[in-house]
């Protein structure tokens, strides 16, 4: 992207409230916790290779550690803020530690056994969790001094985060360690043999990512004052997943657009459209059969091949 | 002591039934490193073609067949229209197997409805088996005896026929068998069409014991992948084995451990994976 | 389904461009705008398309109009996902600017939507059950013209006690809201009333196959009360008869185990179940014939608990606007004649408590078949009953909400 197209973008973004109404604020902010959450899942998808089906398990436990914590304990935001980052971060590295033990299908399938027994634990534990209610009595920081409860304070404070998050996961995609990364995805023994240690790389990844998930989590349930066990379902892993790919693993752009198309067909769309879970399908099944790596790298493709003509 | 018997015949029969689900799964990845999300989803459309079929053929038999082979078809075109451009292509294979999920699913509740539909199982099966205070639904220990039927099929296909030699050789070594002229264009859409005539068939066959209702594909999506990785990709004794064990933890542990009924199914998966990451009886890493 | 945002719009706006109002009184002649938060997509959109058709009847035999003004409805999909309940409450505020909304259909999309009504201050006729939110944590925009999870539950409890002389019973839910509150306040009744419930299951929500917890169910029980909602009451039910023990245990079931939507797909296995609703298809008035029949004319089956649900709230709706002549902007004034109305309804007389819940008929019905379809035949009425039952709301109160571990079970037999 241009320095001009930047410019324009992050002009648009900070006039965005001024001009749009309350609702496609709303639907912007909740398109950068997607996008954000995305971005997290690409560093390992994207990046290393490493197919994980489970990553709304991030989204759940910084959402249901905040919301505890606040509910029982009465902590305030700044405490329950890194005391979910710290609990999910360690759980990170103890899921990472047990599911990088596979890899391919395999990896898949023990992230989603992994999420499924946090959702479950969400369902079941109820003196904890309260269960298929839900926690909610919620409420929304307010960082020095400023309230979020409206739609533009909190459209300015998660497009701030994303914008630092995702600038912080392309720097590391962008250093030496990104590329023993995408060394470790790409030539797994050729990277050992040279002394790299691939699974200290894919564990520190796996790390990274669940921390940038939870940040995710964090505005999530800020977003919604509210936090149920179906944030940690299959369908939530699933459906971030699927934005990943739609818009480019791999890329730091495609997530964001994958998660964006996934949001808006669902919570806008939908409202025109019954049958939006098929026209979701459709999408999906035509981005692969004409982008087959995705959005953006196809975008990318098709324009250097118009430039050469 | 009844509780004991009744529940090993459950499990038994329950482990014939994912048997059913899982082994098209597995035999799709196998041979082709695709993972085919779609499968929960083909159970589902043929459980639903079983209920439209039956009002036309009043044999149940007869409607898994009819089912078996027109999911067959669906899976043919999908596999020659769509997979077979995204070879090596694992993330846009995960994309368009779930995408053609939500659509196969979306469709089932245009045309079947939201509401559960029985499937009736034949009348002279309806009556349960009753000896001394034990009574055990007939029709159960049919679809055991439909799943080890269908195994052996399976394996005889395998080590006796051409096909079975050709899927096996693909198998251990795609380049070596493209090299002695195994055609494997074809052979991969007949296994992909046979391994969705499984998925459908097994939709029907399921049907008397868990009906045709939305959300039935989710349900057993992740049934067959627990299945297929615990005995291990590819392996036909691993997918028969695995169903059995599934089946033998799902149902001893849901009674005997209530409250770990939501993790019964996971937790055996993590210990397996993360000590065997091939399975059981799998011959190589996933 | 002619039942889309533009469509109503055009009638609204063909109904004043024909009329020629000017335009200085438009904004009393602005249609109302309704939002209807249901489920139309996933495994509970059966009951939200009966919902969404139930509304649009109530919509169309009202011409269009309601307490003196046109209508227009907007609808919102959840696809019985909390969040995205919320969402979706949001755009239609927010975008549709809805005056009133109808729903949700589940407890904890009602939850999670919660206080985002409040900080709307939006009028909401609930279909959700969620005990608290018309007890302990009572939402002042909140009216129910349904019932809480419980308030059948009782009068059946009381029904197998006195009337069936059940002793010993067990109860079988979904691992859910919903079903731990049904099947706490069936116990509480149950075991006043000098029963005992000596086993009490809860599969999860997405059980493969009820085989195993039919298996550890104890046979020397009276009957077993069903408190199941969706496919889930129906599989287990056909298991059940699958496994021969239909004969030798009594079932009964909750509002939603055998409603006419699962009844539709059954045979004559179902013959002769009782269960409690606060609605049946057979009902005997006026209201209810006209209804049932326009509805089963339509779409050729009998409205369920999700259908009468939906029509019973447009009823209330309707009757509260006619009482302040359509004005649904002063919304205190509109809230106070929601909880004031008095009316006859699909279900029979409808009234609110001070919390805003129904107190209403419950019926005891039983599955009988009637002009070659099953139906359930109301064979027993309590009239006007309150969430609270016959205890004093103060008491009521003060305990805990109804859940999986309250009230205690102290009679399990392991």
């Amino acid at each position: 992207m241009s320095a001009a197209a930047r410019i324009v973008l992050v002009l648009v973004l900070v006039a965005f409230p001024l001009i749009g109404g309350d609702f496609y604020i709303n639907l912007a902010s909740q398109i950068f916790i997607a996008a954000l959450f995305a971005t997290s899942l690409n560093l390992l998808v994207g990046y290393g290779g490493l197919v994980s089906l489970g990553h709304a398990a991030w989204i759940g436990l910084a959402a249901y550690t905040s919301a505890w914590l606040y509910l029982h304990l009465g902590l305030r935001h700044w405490i329950t803020a890194p005391l979910a980052l710290v609990n999910t971060t360690l759980i990170a590295g103890l899921f990472g530690w047990i599911a990088l033990r596979a890899t391919g299908l395999g990896f898949l399938m023990i992230t989603l056994a992994l999420s499924q027994v946090l959702w479950g634990t969400a369902y079941r534990w109820a003196a904890v969790t309260n269960g298929d209610n839900g926690l909610s009595g919620l409420t929304r920081p307010a960082p020095f001094g400023i309230s979020l409860d409206g739609p533009a304070a909190f459209y300015y404070f998660s497009l701030t985060v994303t914008i630092v998050a995702v600038w912080m996961m392309a720097r590391l995609v962008n250093s030496p360690f990104g590329a023993a990364l995408r060394g470790s995805r790409d030539e797994s023994r050729r990277m050992s043999a040279l002394g790299h240690n691939v699974w200290l790389v894919r564990w520190l990844t796996f790390v990274y990512s669940g921390f940038w998930g939870a940040v995710a989590g964090l505005l999530f349930v800020y977003y919604h004052k509210y936090i149920h066990p179906t944030a940690l379902s299959l369908t939530s892993s699933a459906e971030v997943l699927l934005g990943v790919i739609a818009g480019g693993a791999g890329t730091i752009a495609g997530p964001i657009v994958g998660a964006a198309i996934v949001l808006i067909l669902k919570n806008y769309v939908s409202a025109y459209l019954d049958r939006w879970n098929m026209l979701l399908g459709a999408v999906f099944v035509v981005i692969v059969i004409f982008m087959p790596d995705g959005i953006v790298p196809g975008i990318r493709r098709w324009s250097a091949r118009l430039r050469k003509t | 002591m009844q509780f004991w018997i009744v529940q090993s015949l459950n499990s038994l029969a329950l482990g014939g039934l994912l048997f059913l689900l899982a082994t098209g799964f597995s035999l799709i990845f196998g041979l082709m490193r695709i993972a085919n999300l779609t499968h929960g989803a083909l159970f589902m459309l043929g459980a639903y073609v079983g209920v439209t079929t039956l009002k036309f053929v009043p044999n149940l038999w007869l409607a898994a067949l009819i089912a078996g082979l027109l999911v067959a078809l669906f899976g043919g075109l999908l596999e020659r229209s769509i997979l077979r451009r995204l070879a090596g292509n694992a993330l846009g294979q995960v994309l368009v197997t779930l995408g053609v999920s939500f659509i196969v699913a979306d469709f089932c509740l245009i045309v079947w409805g939201g509401d559960p539909i029985p499937i009736a199982a034949p009348t002279s099966l309806q009556r349960p088996i009753v000896v001394g205070n034990i009574a055990f639904p007939a029709y159960r220990l049919v679809v055991l005896g439909i799943a080890i039927i269908t195994a052996i099929a399976l394996h005889l296909l395998m080590e006796r026929t051409r096909l079975g030699a050709m899927i096996r050789a693909g198998v251990d070594d795609m380049q070596m068998a493209r090299a002695v002229g195994v055609p494997v264009s074809r052979l991969f859409t007949t296994v992909f069409c046979l391994g969705a005539a499984l998925a459908g068939a097994g939709g029907v066959i399921a049907g008397p014991i868990m009906s045709a209702y939305p959300g039935l594909d989710a349900d057993m999506l992740p049934l067959a992948l627990i299945v297929v990785i615990l005995g291990g990709v590819g392996s036909l004794l691993g997918a028969f084995v695995g169903s059995f064990v599934i089946a033998i933890i799902y149902t001893f542990g849901s009674a005997l451990l209530p409250d770990l009924a939501y993790v019964i199914l996971f937790l055996p998966m993590i210990v397996v994976i993360a000590f065997r990451p091939r399975g059981l009886f799998g011959r190589r890493s996933t | 389904m002619a039942f889309t945002r533009r469509s109503f719009l055009q009638a609204a706006g063909v109904g004043i461009a024909a009329f020629g109002f000017p335009v200085r009184v438009r904004a009393q002649t602005e249609p109302i705008r309704i939002g209807l938060m249901t489920v139309k997509t996933g495994p509970l959109a059966s009951g939200g398309i009966d919902m969404e058709r139930a509304l649009a009847q109530f919509v169309r035999e009202h011409n269009n109009t309601l307490g003196g003004r046109k209508v227009e409805v907007s609808v919102g999909d959840s696809a019985g996902v909390p969040a995205q309940a919320r969402a979706k409450l949001q755009e239609l505020v927010e975008r549709n600017k809805i005056q009133v909304m109808i729903g949700p259909l589940a407890a904890a999309e009602a939850l999670a939507a919660d206080d985002y009504i409040r900080s709307q201050q939006l009028p909401t006729l609930s279909v959700a059950a969620a005990e608290d939110l018309t007890q302990r944590n009572p939402n002042p925009w909140f009216v129910r013209g349904t019932s809480t999870s419980a308030q059948s539950a009782h009068p059946l409890a009381d029904y197998c006690a006195k009337q069936l002389k059940y002793k010993r019973m067990a109860v079988i839910a979904d691992d859910i809201a919903y079903g731990h509150e049904m099947c706490a306040g069936f116990q509480r009744v149950f075991e006043d009333s000098g029963g005992k419930i000596v086993q009490k299951m809860f599969p999860p929500l997405t059980v493969p196959d009820y085989a195993t917890y039919l298996a550890q169910m104890k046979t020397n029980i009276d009957a077993i009360f069903l408190g199941f909602a969706g496919s889930n009451g129906f599989r287990w039910f056909k298991q059940f008869n699958e496994y021969g023990l239909k004969g030798k245990i009594n079932v009964v079931g909750g509002m939603t185990a055998f409603d006419e939507a699962v009844l539709r797909n059954m045979s004559d296995e179902a013959l002769g179940i009782i269960t409690s609703c606060w609605y049946s298809a057979e009902l005997d008035n006026p209201i209810n014939k006209k209804f049932a029949a326009a509805f089963r004319n339509e779409w050729k089956y009998d409205p369920g608990f999700y259908a009468a649900a939906t029509y019973v709230e447009a009823a209330v709706l309707e009757a509260a606007l006619a009482s302040v002549n359509g004005k649904i902007e002063d919304k205190p004034a509109f809230m106070k004649a929601l909880r004031a109305t008095k009316i006859d309804t699909a279900r029979g007389p409808v009234a609110f408590d001070e919390y805003g819940n129904i107190v209403g008929n419950v019926y005891i019905r039983k599955v009988e078949r009637k002009e070659g379809r099953l139906g359930n035949a109301v064979i027993y009425t309590y009239p006007n009953v309150s969430q609270f039952w016959t205890y004093d709301a103060k008491e009521f109160l003060k305990n805990p909400v109804y859940s999986r571990d309250w009230p205690p079970a102290k009679n399990l037999e392991s």
